[in-house]
């Protein structure tokens, strides 16, 4: 009896059968760090979801939230100084928030995994990478130390390190960026995760490097059918990638959109400034646009919506209320799937 | 006439706002709203640090007994009454009074003698700090700077006094002196003792020099003294205030242990650690003969270690 | 590795010459006078003195001296005592197996206490906890270690009466315990900071992040990523302590009434014995090059950033 309880409530074994249900789900997650300048409110009010397959990318300048949303789904936010007074985190339905320290500790590495930013100080300097990687089987597979050597190479291998066998025992610092960087993503791969979470993987390498890095993320995802949570700043890196986008600013999301979308008709002000930012070669000669001011401080968010003092639309209600996520339809009522927009002024924003 | 503009010019680059921000320091403190630099953000928490308040309270009480110690008793730290006062024990109710602490092996006034002998403890500790910073900062900051052969010879030379063994060296160099004044300990340690700040003062120039204020101004044609003085001193600054603040504690426990083992200052002069090692005879019989100047010792490094300590957590944003 | 190695040895000789150089120089340059000091206030004859000068080599010039000095060293003759023509080589080796000894002993207590109080502090830094230990520290630096031996010897010799004032047997660890623990205390508390500071930057380091978003289990994060890169500055220090701890251990015996080099030291220097001093000192400025030596070469080692050509 209670066998057949379990299976009929448990989740599907692999989430890429069930569509209906995400592999990752936030929900009106809020963070909040208590510095000695004040509580700076990092995140507040979160939603998003990300299913197998599917790659979101999670777009924002620094201090928007967005990478304080991915430590609070890793569990790796230092708390203190940092607290999540509300909020749930879903992973394959179950709340990881509620979960105990060691529940969380077997999720992660195994089945969401994260790339860092900067692989050279994020891959620890006194240890060999191979010593690095096989870690990883040793400690979540108990694997034995030979056997664990042979899968570091075999990862190695896998994102396309030359030589791997002669360089498995060599130290980090002995690796160029985007090599690097290739490890980091071996590491996150070790286990076939369910997840991963890529931290702006490319922003510390080199343009041409960017770009097969990009690559390599985006063929292992389609081959282990991974749920991917891109976040970046960059715009250019997202429109190849990505299906959805989500547009984080002063720690909510502002916009939603499948991607292409985004691009054609931006639904929020400062979407719409993003890609306005972006050269064209269409644009020669005229001057480029910029957002003017700064990203707010996030100990004294402005009131009513947070865009509002840099925002070219404002209006006195701007200053007032804050603007939930609207759905985003077409001019005649028409259903747009996956848009949303957290601006008073959205209809003026996507068809004025 | 051009090198006026080069001035102006090498002024507003980036690095340069730790030596202008300096005045800040003086000031009441940042406005919220200002960014704030180095030395003003230092200050900021060093007002609300009670280490670094009761440290500072502590010294300049110091300060003030090493210079008026008049101020404090009417006693005088020589007048010997073995007849009435030989060992006396202390009287802790008589708060400043003659025997407040009791009385030595020769019936003089320990309270007194404490009050008297922070001058030796106070000016030996300022006096090599002193010493040493200057020292060591121009040799550290010349081999730094110009690298090559004379770094080659500097670094040797540092290596060869930092060789000697510090305390063997002092009993050495002591020794030799029948009359052991302040200036003669000051020199002393100061002789054998620069080659820390020399080290960090090195360390810290070799940094700065890469950096890219430094090579905008050299690229602008500044003199080599004015980068030494306006660009790379004041940021090597602040290890080596740190550095020297903290030294200065142990120089005061190594004049007082100089002062232990019989090479410290003369037996005329009044000190602490002279103070001790008489003390030690009677450890027995009147143990605090030798427990109150130890303890007062103990209190005076302590004080100046807790100071340096709240300076260098201060200073180095790295422990934030 | 090997050239590195010739290399720093050869850098050494200079840095030896010099330091004993110097220590020569303070010793016999300075005012004071072996012949006159093992007179006494006795009456002397100058010609007397002139001639025992003589007999020593006393009457060349320094520089000389030295060289005669370093030439005896290089054969392994530290010379005589003037007054008790003892050779100096039989009293450095009877006394310098005590200083081993408690130097040893002293650098147990840093290794192990010092670490771990460092340890304990530094996993929690900034809590009640860290500030106690960092406060304790500071008061560990600040009493000097007469100041230390004193009260030690007050308390557990006189008042309580668990050990001896003095050390009359020094192969007796239990005698040795106090002494050593003195001797150990200022290079306790510089170790247990120095880790403490090690260990709470390195615990905001992005490679401790990336190996809790690994899962590994907390001991395995601390005892494997922590702790291996936290260490390296520690071991660094460590190794130049034991050089400061022979020399402290000159105030430690002479408190403890061990007789060890230190004791020798000072016995000497009242007797203005200079080849003894200088002989000790040499031997321990050896000692000093020889750790830093060790020590670079371990850092190589624990750091694999670090190579040298």
């Amino acid at each position: 009896m209670t066998i057949i309880d379990e299976t009929a409530e448990s989740p599907a074994p692999d989430g890429s059968g069930d569509t209906g249900r995400p592999l990752l789900e936030v929900r009106d997650l809020h963070v909040e760090f208590h510095t000695r300048d004040g509580v700076a409110k990092a995140v507040n009010g979160v939603n998003y979801s990300v299913a197998a397959g599917e790659t979101l990318a999670v777009l924002g300048e620094s201090g928007s939230g967005k990478s304080v949303t991915a430590q609070a789904i890793m569990g790796i936010l230092d708390m203190p100084p940092g607290r999540i007074p509300k909020g749930e985190i879903l992973f394959r339905g179950q709340d990881m928030l509620k979960m105990s320290a060691e529940e969380r500790r077997r999720i992660r590495g195994s089945k969401i995994a994260m790339i860092f930013q900067d692989a050279l100080s994020s891959l620890n300097p006194v240890l060999s990478v191979g010593y690095q990687l096989s870690e990883m089987f040793r400690v979540h597979q108990g694997m034995s130390k030979k056997d664990a050597k042979a899968k570091a190479i075999e990862l190695m291998d896998r994102v396309k390190i030359p030589a791997a066998a002669a360089r498995v025992n060599d130290y980090p610092h002995q690796f160029s960026g985007g090599m690097r960087q290739r490890i980091m993503i071996a590491m996150a791969l070790a286990l076939e995760p369910d997840l991963i979470i890529a931290d702006e993987p490319t922003t510390a390498l080199d343009v041409t490097v960017q770009a097969q890095v990009m690559d390599l993320l985006a063929e292992l995802q389609r081959e282990y059918n991974m749920g991917l949570i891109l976040i970046t700043h960059d715009l250019g890196v997202v429109a190849d990638v990505a299906d959805k986008i989500a547009v984080m600013y002063a720690g909510r999301i502002v916009e939603r959109a499948p991607v292409h979308e985004l691009y054609k008709r931006p639904a929020h002000p400062y979407t719409k400034g993003l890609l306005d930012s972006i050269p064209r070669l269409d644009q020669k000669g005229q001057e480029l646009y910029a957002i003017k001011g700064l990203p707010p401080n996030l100990t004294r968010i402005p009131s009513g919506c947070a865009f509002n003092p840099r925002c070219p639309q404002a209006q006195d209600i701007c200053r007032t209320d804050i603007p939930p996520l609207h759905p985003v339809t077409e001019r005649d009522g028409g259903e747009l799937t996956g848009r949303g927009s957290a601006c008073h002024f959205w209809k003026e924003t996507i068809h004025g | 006439m051009p090198d006026k503009t080069v001035e102006k010019k090498v002024e507003a680059l980036p690095g340069d706002t730790v030596s202008t921000a300096a005045v800040v320091v003086t000031d009441a403190g940042p406005a919220p709203e200002k960014a704030r630099s180095l030395w003003s953000d230092a200050w900021h928490d060093l007002r609300r640090n009670p280490l670094f308040l009761v440290s500072g309270l502590l010294i300049v009480f110091l300060l003030v007994m090493a210079l008026w110690p008049g101020l404090f008793t009417s006693a005088s730290p020589r007048d010997a009454d073995l007849a009435k006062h030989y060992l006396g024990k202390p009287n802790w109710g008589h708060v400043f009074a003659a025997d407040w602490f009791g009385y030595d092996v020769q019936g003089r006034s320990i309270y007194a003698r404490i009050v008297y002998g922070a001058r030796a403890s106070i000016s030996v500790g300022v006096g090599v700090t002193v010493a040493v910073t200057v020292i060591g900062t121009l040799i550290g900051m010349i081999a730094g700077y110009f690298g090559g052969w004379t770094d080659t010879l500097l670094s040797r030379m540092t290596d060869v006094f930092l060789g000697i063994p510090f305390l063997l060296g002092a009993l050495v160099v002591l020794n030799s002196f029948d009359d052991r004044t302040v200036l003669v300990v000051i020199m002393a340690l100061a002789f054998l003792g620069w080659t820390q700040i020399a080290r960090v003062a090195r360390g810290a120039v070799i940094t700065i020099k890469q950096s890219d204020y430094v090579v905008a101004a050299k690229a602008l044609g500044a003199s080599t003294s004015r980068i030494l003085l306006r660009h790379i001193l004041p940021n090597a600054l602040a290890p080596i205030i740190v550095v020297a603040t903290i030294a200065l504690g142990g120089y005061i426990a190594a004049e007082a242990t100089l002062s232990f083992l019989g090479v410290g200052l003369g037996d005329s002069a009044v000190s602490w650690g002279g103070d001790v090692a008489r003390g030690r005879e009677q450890l027995r019989i009147a143990p605090h003969t030798l427990i109150i100047p130890s303890v007062m010792v103990s209190i005076t490094v302590l004080s100046f270690l807790m100071f340096g300590d709240a300076v260098r957590n201060a200073l180095d944003p790295k422990l934030r | 590795m090997g050239r590195y190695v010739a290399r720093r040895l050869l850098q050494m000789i200079p840095v030896f010459i010099g330091s004993t150089l110097i220590i020569f120089c303070m010793m016999y340059a300075l005012p004071g006078d072996p012949v006159r000091a093992m007179m006494g206030d006795q009456a002397y004859d100058p010609t007397v003195v002139a001639s025992i000068k003589k007999d020593l080599g006393l009457d060349q010039p320094l520089l000389q001296q030295y060289v005669n000095y370093m030439v005896g060293l290089a054969q392994g003759d530290f010379g005589t005592q003037v007054a008790s023509k003892q050779p100096i080589a039989d009293i450095i080796a009877g006394a310098f197996p005590v200083t081993l000894r408690l130097t040893l002993f002293a650098f147990t207590f840093v290794t192990l206490v010092g670490i771990g109080l460092g340890v304990v502090a530094g996993l929690r830094p900034d809590t009640l906890r860290d500030r106690g230990l960092l406060t304790l520290t500071l008061v560990l630096v600040s009493m000097p270690s007469f100041v230390l031996g004193f009260l030690m010897q007050y308390l557990f010799a006189f008042k309580w009466q668990v050990t001896t004032p003095t050390v009359t047997d020094t192969t007796d660890f239990g005698q040795l315990a106090l002494p050593a623990m003195v001797l150990a205390s200022l290079s306790l508390a510089y170790v247990a900071r120095l880790t403490r500071t090690s260990i709470a930057e390195n615990l905001r380091a992005d490679y401790i992040r990336t190996a809790v978003a690994k899962g590994l289990p907390r001991r395995r994060v601390i005892g494997v990523h922590l702790m291996r890169n936290s260490l390296i500055p520690v071991v660094t220090f460590l190794g130049i302590e034991i050089g400061s701890l022979m020399t402290g251990a000159i105030v430690t015996e002479g408190i403890f009434n061990v007789r060890g080099v230190g004791f020798e030291v000072y016995e000497a220097l009242t007797r203005r014995e200079g080849a003894t001093v200088v002989g000790i000192a040499s031997l321990l400025v050896l000692i000093y090059l020889a750790t830093s030596l060790i020590v670079d070469l371990l850092y190589a080692v624990l750091d694999p950033r670090i190579r040298y050509a």
